[in-house]
C-alpha cells in the first residue's frame, strides 16, 4: 500500500501537467537555451540580440504593456547600461499619465501596447505558450524537457512553408506549427533582416532563437533571482533535513530496540 | 471524556497558579503537546503537520500578496505581473503560494488516502473524519476561487464553467448562479466576492483545524494496527504510547522538512510545471480557449463530472423517470458532489469490524484499485473527450461509488480478517525489538 501511495504520488505530479496537455500544433524542436536547468543562466548577449530583433521586426505590431523598459538595464537581463536604456526609451511614443499628452518615452515607462494589427502582446508570451505535450496526457514531456514555450515561438517563426491564401477578405499563411496551420501574420523573419552588432550572422534561426530567449526573459525577468532562491532553498532544507534526521534517530534510539527479526 | 489517562499540567511558580485560575493556556499548550501518541505510527502519519504548515504558509503569503494585489477586472492580472516585476520577492512569493496550493492538495489526498487504509474513519473516530472532509470541501472553495484571481483565461473560464454547474440545478439553479456571480456572468463582482471569500475562507478553515485536533485529541490517534491504546492505567497507556513531544514533533519535522525540500525544487526550478499556459493570456470573454481544464486536484471530480453525458443509459432512465427535470448537466453535478459526499460518510458504509487494512486481505486489493481508479480519474479529467475517455472516466466514476457503495459494506460481511496484534506494544516490538531496560 506505501507503493501505491507512492505511485499515486508520482502520477500526480506528473499527470497534472495532462491539464496542459492540448493536441493543437505540430512538431517543436527541443532548443538547449542557455537558461534552461537548475543552474542555467540567461546569456545577456542573446537578449540584446532578441531586443534588437523585437524592437526592429515585432514591435512593428505586438506590444509589451507589462515590461517597464528600466528593467533592461537589470540583473539577470539584457544589462544594457543606464544611458543606452534612455536613448532606447525615446524612439517610443507614449501617452503622459498626468497631463494626457504624447511625449517620448522614459525608462520609467512600460514597453508601449500596440494591438492595432491584432497582434497578441508578447510580454507573457513564452509563459503562454506550451511546445511540449503529452505522452499520452502524461506531462512526462514537460517534465523533461520543460513546458517549451521559448521552443514554440522559435518553432512558429521558422515554422512558415511560403503558402499563403485568402479567406473571408484576411490573408492566412500556412504555418506548421500554429494550432490551425494557417496564421494571419505573415512570416516576420528573413535572412539578414537585422544586423547585430555582435557580428552573429542573422539567419532565421538564430533571429527566432535569440527573439526566443529574450521574451522568455521578458515573460520571467527574475527567472535567475528565482533559481537561486530555489537552490538556496533546497541546500538550507537539506542541510536542516540531515540534522533532523540525526536527531530523530537519536530521540529514538532510546526507545526502540534491537530488531529482532 | 474517555482521553487516555496521561499526567496533566501542575502549575508550580505563583504566578503560574495565578494563571492557571484565571486562564489555562498553560494547560491546554502542555496537554496539547505531551499528548499520548500510539508509539508505532509510520511514516504516512506525518501530513498532518505538512498540511499544518501548508495552511500557514498560505495564509502568510495571501497575506502579503493581498497587499499588492488589485481585485478589479481591470488590473487584476497587471497587479499580479505588479507582484512578478516590481514587488522585492514577489514572484517568489507568488510562486510559493501557487505551489503551495499544490502541496497542500498532495498532502490532504495523501492523508485521506492513509485514514482509508487504515479505517481512520471508523467509531470513535468518525467526527474527527467528517470535520477533515469539511476542511477538504472549503479547501477545494479557496483553491478555486485563489485560481479566479490571477484574471487569466483559465481563471475566468474556469468561473464560468463551475459557477455554470449551480446553474444545472432544476428550477432555483439560475438565481442561484447569478447570485453566486453577483450578475448575469462573470465579472468584477464576482472577482470582488471571491477575492474576499478567498480571503475569509482560511480562516474558517484554520478554525475547523482546531476541531479537526480536539476530536482527535479526545479519541486518541488511530495507528498501524488500528488497535486502541490500552487506557486502563497510565502505567498501561505508557506501555503503548510516547509523548507528541518531543518525539512525534521531531520526527513530523524531519518529514516536514524533506517534503519542503522537494517544494522548494519544483518553486526554484519549474514553478509553471502545475500551471496552465493558457492562464498568462488576460481573461478574454470573447475568447473561450480551447480546452477549459480545471487545476491538477480537481481532475478526478471533473471526470466524474463529465462522465455522464445524455446518451449515458443511466442518465437518460433518470431524465425519463424524473420528466426530465433531472438532465445529463445536472447528473453530473450531483454525481460530482456525491462523490465527495459518499466519501463523508464512510463511516458508516464500512461494515468491517477490524479498522486496519493491514489485517484485511480482500480489503487491500480493493483499496489499491481504488488508489490506481483515482490516478486514471485524476487522468481522465484532462483529456479532450472522446469515444475512448468518455467511457474510461464512466467505468472508474462506477467503481469509485462502487468502493463506497457496494464493496466496503459486503467486504465487511464476507471477509474473513488476519490475525491482529493484542497491543500496539506487541506491534511495536515485533518492528523494533523489545527494548529490555527502559532508561537510557
Amino acid at each position: 500500500m506505501l507503493r501505491k501511495i507512492a505511485i499515486t504520488a508520482i502520477s500526480a505530479l506528473t499527470l497534472a501537467a495532462g491539464a496542459a496537455l492540448a493536441s493543437e500544433g505540430g512538431h517543436v524542436e527541443d532548443i538547449a537555451f542557455s537558461f534552461e536547468g537548475p543552474f542555467g543562466k540567461f546569456d545577456e548577449h542573446q537578449l540584446q540580440r532578441g531586443l534588437q530583433v523585437y524592437t526592429e521586426v515585432c514591435a512593428a505590431c505586438h506590444g509589451m504593456k507589462f515590461v517597464p523598459i528600466r528593467s533592461l538595464s537589470d540583473e539577470g537581463g539584457p544589462r544594457l547600461p543606464e544611458d543606452q536604456v534612455r536613448a532606447y526609451a525615446k524612439q517610443f511614443t507614449v501617452v503622459d499619465k498626468d497631463s494626457g499628452e504624447e511625449r517620448p518615452a522614459l525608462p520609467s515607462d512600460n514597453f508601449p501596447a500596440n494591438d492595432g494589427a491584432g497582434a497578441p502582446d508578447l510580454s507573457l508570451m513564452a509563459k503562454a505558450r506550451a511546445g511540449f505535450h503529452g505522452p499520452y496526457g502524461l506531462g512526462i514531456n514537460q517534465l523533461l524537457k520543460g513546458i517549451g514555450g521559448p521552443e514554440y515561438i522559435h518553432a512558429l517563426l521558422t515554422g512558415y512553408s511560403g503558402e499563403s491564401k485568402e479567406e473571408a477578405g484576411s490573408t492566412f499563411y500556412e504555418n506548421h506549427t500554429f494550432s490551425t496551420g494557417w496564421i494571419k501574420m505573415p512570416a516576420p523573419l528573413a535572412d539578414g533582416q537585422v544586423t547585430y552588432a555582435d557580428g552573429t550572422e542573422a539567419t532565421v534561426d538564430q533571429m527566432a532563437k535569440d527573439v526566443s530567449a529574450f521574451l522568455m526573459w521578458t515573460a520571467e525577468p527574475h527567472m535567475m533571482a528565482r533559481k537561486h532562491a530555489g537552490f538556496l532553498g533546497v541546500m538550507m532544507l537539506g542541510l536542516l533535513a540531515t540534522l533532523l534526521y540525526l536527531t530523530n534517530k537519536r530521540l529514538w534510539a532510546g526507545i526502540k530496540g534491537k530488531k529482532s527479526a | 471524556m474517555a482521553g487516555i489517562p496521561h499526567d496533566h499540567y501542575e502549575p508550580k511558580s505563583g504566578f503560574e497558579k495565578w494563571l492557571h485560575s484565571r486562564l489555562p493556556v498553560v494547560s491546554l499548550v502542555y496537554d496539547t503537546l505531551m499528548i499520548p501518541t500510539p508509539k508505532n505510527l509510520n511514516w504516512w502519519w506525518i501530513w498532518g503537520i505538512v498540511l499544518a504548515f501548508c495552511l500557514v504558509l498560505q495564509i502568510v503569503t495571501g497575506i502579503v500578496l493581498a497587499m499588492h494585489y488589485t481585485p478589479h477586472v481591470d488590473k487584476a492580472f497587471a497587479s499580479v505581473e505588479h507582484i512578478m516585476r516590481d514587488v522585492n520577492g514577489g514572484h517568489m512569493l507568488r510562486y510559493l503560494h501557487a505551489n503551495g496550493a499544490s502541496m497542500f492538495f498532495f498532502a490532504v489526498y495523501v492523508h485521506i488516502f492513509r485514514g482509508l487504509f487504515y479505517g481512520s474513519y471508523k467509531a470513535p473516530r468518525e467526527v474527527t473524519w467528517i470535520v477533515g472532509m469539511l476542511i477538504y470541501l472549503l479547501m477545494m472553495a479557496a483553491g478555486f476561487m485563489g485560481y479566479v484571481l490571477p484574471w487569466g483565461q483559465m481563471s475566468f473560464w474556469g468561473a464560468t464553467v463551475i459557477t455554470g454547474l449551480f446553474g444545472a440545478i432544476p428550477g432555483i439553479g439560475p438565481s442561484i448562479q447569478d447570485w453566486l456571480l453577483g450578475g448575469p456572468a462573470v465579472d468584477n463582482a464576482t472577482l470582488n466576492r471571491f477575492f474576499s471569500l478567498h480571503y475569509l475562507l482560511p480562516f474558517v478553515i484554520a478554525a475547523l483545524v482546531m476541531v479537526h485536533v480536539w476530536a482527535f485529541h479526545t479519541s486518541g490517534n488511530n495507528n498501524p494496527t488500528g488497535v486502541e491504546v490500552r487506557r486502563g492505567s497510565k502505567a498501561e497507556a505508557e506501555k503503548d504510547t510516547l509523548p507528541f513531544w518531543p518525539y512525534f514533533v521531531i520526527k513530523d519535522l524531519f518529514a516536514l522538512v524533506v517534503v519542503l525540500v522537494v517544494f522548494f525544487a519544483v518553486v526554484g526550478f519549474m514553478p509553471n510545471f502545475l500551471g496552465h499556459p493558457d492562464n498568462y493570456i488576460e481573461a478574454n470573454a470573447l475568447a473561450t480557449p480551447a480546452h477549459i481544464v480545471p487545476e491538477w486536484y480537481f481532475l478526478p471530480f471533473y471526470a466524474i463530472l463529465r462522465a455522464f453525458t445524455s446518451d449515458v443509459w443511466l442518465v437518460q432512465i433518470v431524465q425519463f423517470v424524473t420528466f426530465g427535470i433531472v438532465d445529463a448537466k445536472f447528473f453530473g453535478v450531483v454525481a460530482m458532489f456525491g462523490a465527495i459526499a459518499i466519501m463523508a460518510l464512510v463511516p458508516w458504509l464500512d461494515t468491517s469490524l477490524v479498522r486496519s487494512g493491514q489485517y484485511r486481505p480482500m480489503f487491500k486489493w480493493w483499496y489499491r484499485l481504488l488508489i490506481i481508479d483515482f490516478v486514471v480519474l485524476m487522468w481522465v479529467g484532462a483529456q479532450t473527450p472522446s469515444e475512448l475517455s468518455s467511457w474510461i472516466s464512466l467505468i472508474a466514476t462506477a467503481y469509485w461509488f462502487g468502493y463506497f457503495l457496494v464493496v466496503l459494506p459486503l467486504l465487511g460481511v464476507i471477509e474473513k480478517p488476519l490475525p491482529q496484534p493484542e497491543t500496539i506494544e506487541e506491534d511495536f516490538n515485533a518492528h523494533y525489538g523489545a527494548k529490555s531496560n527502559a532508561a537510557e
